[in-house]
Order: C-alpha cells, then structure tokens, then sequence
C-alpha cells in the first residue's frame, strides 16, 4: 500500500485527535516492538501495535483506521503494563475504535448476535462486547 | 460492621455459582456481608476515552451507593466488577478535574471522593483472614488435586489496581495451597482469554482461549480455577468448541475459586451451584468424592 507522509498528515487532526481522545503521545514509543510480542490477539490483525504506534507518529491515523487491528483488540493491558515508555496503548487503540464509532457505524450489529449465544453468555460479556463494538 | 458486597448483573444469572459459593463461604468464615441495597450495572469495562465521562457514571453512581449505606469497604467476585470498580475509584480519588465534573452532574447524589476501598473477594481473604488461618477453617482438603491457577486480566491490570504484582503473581497459588490443592504453575495464568472478543471475532478469541487451555493441559491440571464469568464462558462454556478447532486441548474441568473454598470448608453441594457449571467439573469432584448433601 502507497503511504503518502507530509508536514500536513503528521500536524493533521486525525493525530491530534487521537492524542486528544487517548491522552497519549504516540511520539514517545520508541519501537521496541513488546507490545505486540506480548499482545494475545496477533492471530487476526493484520498490523500490530509497534507498527500502530508509528503510523501515528507519521500522522496516519487513517491507515491504521481502515484496519481490523483496532477491533481486535482485548483491552487486556498486557501491552499497557510491559511497554517501557509508559504508553497505555489499550487507550490509544481505544480511541481509534471511537474515531469510527462515533460516527455512528457499528462494527457489530447487536441483532446479528444468535438467540442462543445471548441466552447462554455471560451479561459481563455482552455489556462489554456492546461498548466496544458498537456505536 | 457488615462488609458491603456489589455482586453486578452476571453473578444474579450465568455465574450464580459464583456468588452462591462465595456467600456462603463467607458466612461460614464468619464475614457479615451484605448486599447493596441498590446497585446497577457497572458498565462491565473502564471507559479508556480521556474525553468519555458519561460512562464513568455508573460504577461511581454503585459507589456512591456503598457510602451511602455505610459501607468503608466493598468487596466485588466478578474480575471485571472489580476493575470497573477499582478504577472508577481511582478516579475519583486522585482526578480533580473529572471527579468535580461528575459530581456537579449527579447533582441529585452525595458528592463523592473516592473514599471506599473497593476489594476483590480473594485479596479481602488474603487481608482479612490470611492463609494460615483459611488452612485451618479447612474442613476437607483437596488433596491430590492439581489446579491450575487461571488470573486472567481484570485481577493484575492495569498496575494500579492490580490485586499483586501483574509480573509474578502468587496469592492465587497461595489460596489453593491453603486450601490442600496442589497449584500448578502454567505460562499462560495470566494471559488474556480474548475476553469480550468472544462476541465479535469468535475465530480469533477461540485462537486466544485455546493457547490457555493447552498450556494448562500440557501442565497436567485437573482443573483449571479462576473468578472471572466472561473468562469461565471462553475458557469453560466454549471449551468444546475450542478443541474442536485446536490441537493439543483436552478436557479440563472449571471452577470458580470459590466453588473450590466451600467444598473445602465442607459446604453442602446446593451451594456450589454446580448446574452452571459443565458436565466435566461435577464428574470431576464426583471421582474424587468431594460432595457431601446436607442432611
Ligand atoms: S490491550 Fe489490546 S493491543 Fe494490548 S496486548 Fe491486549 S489485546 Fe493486544
Ligand atoms: S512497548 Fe511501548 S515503546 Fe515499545 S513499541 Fe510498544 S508502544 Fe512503543
């Protein structure tokens, strides 16, 4: 894929308001790459945090948007507690999901859900899976 | 003075085992516990959005409620309860800016300043009773019983109200040690069993639990104990489903910690709550003829 990197991606608001909305500075990551060895969700996503990290450094929150990596994502905090610059990346990638939904768009439809799964799973689950996933 | 308990939606539901167990273990230990007489849903996760304060209502509004009713201490079983719980806390406790704005908007409710201590059950019984005096109340040892010790996230992370250390947790080997279990020490205790990912991306949550449940068969548990209801589902309730698409996982019962504390203290079975759990768990503790039926 064709990254275009200017003055205007790196200072554009797309960074700013992930700073914002996560209260982290992704300029501080100096891409040792723990997080991602210690992220339990690799199998799936098709980028890792490192990398998540300096795409945000470049000011592409856009790139790392159009990814599943950010729906991928346990919020376990296994990367939060080993990363050496003190980065809470779970927030980071928290607030990249909000960059999508809170324009509205679901990334899982709460009636696509079987009867049967919701019977059978645990409320903690479904409260959780609903803030996470949709809008 | 009672102990105030949140027990949160699941534990009145699928995790019944749960809450029935740890009740009445806790009666039996000699803890006055009782229940808030109002609560509502925790929100189940902590709003990681800087900007987000509308969902940090809810676990503040519980522990509102817990200092209304006069309650120092709050003691939670779900993991998840207890990280919502234990950081909203935090919150409001050390954040100026947002505690003052959440305040002013629960204009209607007591000004709160983070002034419970909100404990998870199996910390509170390391605390209040310690180790020693738990092997003693035991009535019925789990001799020859290999379990393995299953943190999960919500118990160790993030740091500041993680239970113990998050890098070399000890207190869940401990417990079952106090309890005449045998621990088994297995690399995965505190990874993540991908949690609420269950609901969204089930291939890939499968993936996550089934690296879990392979690093505790190759350890060769009997059976797996831990206090989190999501993780009991992932790790329990979809176990099937888990080897049926991964190599190397066998059967491997679960319990909740506290299931294993009442058959230890030498609790009647109907307190176990073992109709939510699978099929292995109660053969498991038939094998081993650890029930009793009280007269
Ligand atoms: S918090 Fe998210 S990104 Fe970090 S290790 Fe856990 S699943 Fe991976
Ligand atoms: S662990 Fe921290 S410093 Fe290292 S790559 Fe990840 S975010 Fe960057």
């Amino acid at each position: 894929m064709a990254i275009k990197v200017s003055v205007k991606t790196v200072r554009g608001p797309l960074a700013a308001k992930v700073k914002e909305v996560s209260g982290q500075d992704p300029n501080v990551c100096f891409q040792c790459g723990l997080c991602a060895g210690s992220c339990p969700m690799t199998g799936e996503m098709e980028i890792f945090t490192r990398k998540v990290m300096h795409l945000l450094q470049l000011g592409l929150a856009d790139v790392v948007i159009a990814q599943k990596m950010a729906y991928l994502c346990a919020s376990c905090h296994t990367c939060q507690v080993r990363c050496p610059r003190g980065i809470d990346i779970p927030a980071v990638v928290e607030a990249l999901r909000l960059l999508t939904l809170r324009h509205g768009e679901n990334y899982l439809a709460p009636e696509s859900i079987p009867a049967e799964r919701v019977r059978e799973m645990p409320q903690a689950a479904m409260v959780a899976g609903l803030r996470k996933f949709t809008a | 003075m009672k102990i105030g308990y949140y027990p949160g939606c699941t534990l009145k539901s699928r995790a019944k085992n749960l809450e029935d167990s740890a009740l009445a273990s806790l009666a039996a230990l000699g803890f006055e516990v009782e229940e808030l007489p109002r609560w509502n849903c925790c929100g189940a996760v902590f709003s990681l959005a800087n900007d987000d304060l509308i969902h940090h209502l809810a676990p503040v509004r519980d522990l509102i409620r817990a200092k209304d009713a006069g309650h120092e201490r709050l003691i939670t079983l779900c993991s998840m309860c207890y990280n919502t719980l234990a950081r909203a806390n935090l919150l409001m406790k050390h954040d100026e800016e947002k505690r003052k704005t959440l305040n002013l908007f629960m204009e209607e409710e007591s000004d709160y300043f983070g002034e419970v201590e909100v404990l998870h059950v199996l910390d509170f019984l390391r605390r209040e009773l310690g180790w020693e005096k738990l092997r003693a109340a035991v009535k019925r040892p789990l001799e020859g019983l290999r379990v393995a010790p299953y943190y999960g996230c919500t118990l160790l992370r993030p740091r500041e109200v993680a239970i113990e250390s998050p890098d070399l947790p000890v207190m869940f080997a401990d417990f079952l040690r106090a309890l005449g279990a045998t621990p088994v020490e297995f690399p995965e205790a505190t990874a993540c069993c991908s949690s609420y990912q269950i609901i969204a991306n089930e291939s890939a949550a499968l993936e996550a639990s089934a690296k879990i449940l392979r690093a505790a068969t190759a350890s060769s548990a009997d059976a797996l104990a831990m206090s989190c209801p999501v993780c009991e589902y992932n790790l329990g309730r979809r176990q099937g489903d888990v080897r049926s698409k991964h190599e190397g996982v066998g059967e491997l019962p679960t319990f909740y910690f506290t299931q294993l504390l009442a058959i230890a203290l030498g609790l009647p079975q109907e307190t176990l709550g073992l109709k939510w759990n699978e099929a292995s768990s109660l053969e498991l503790l038939k094998k081993k003829s650890y029930l009793t039926v009280s007269a």
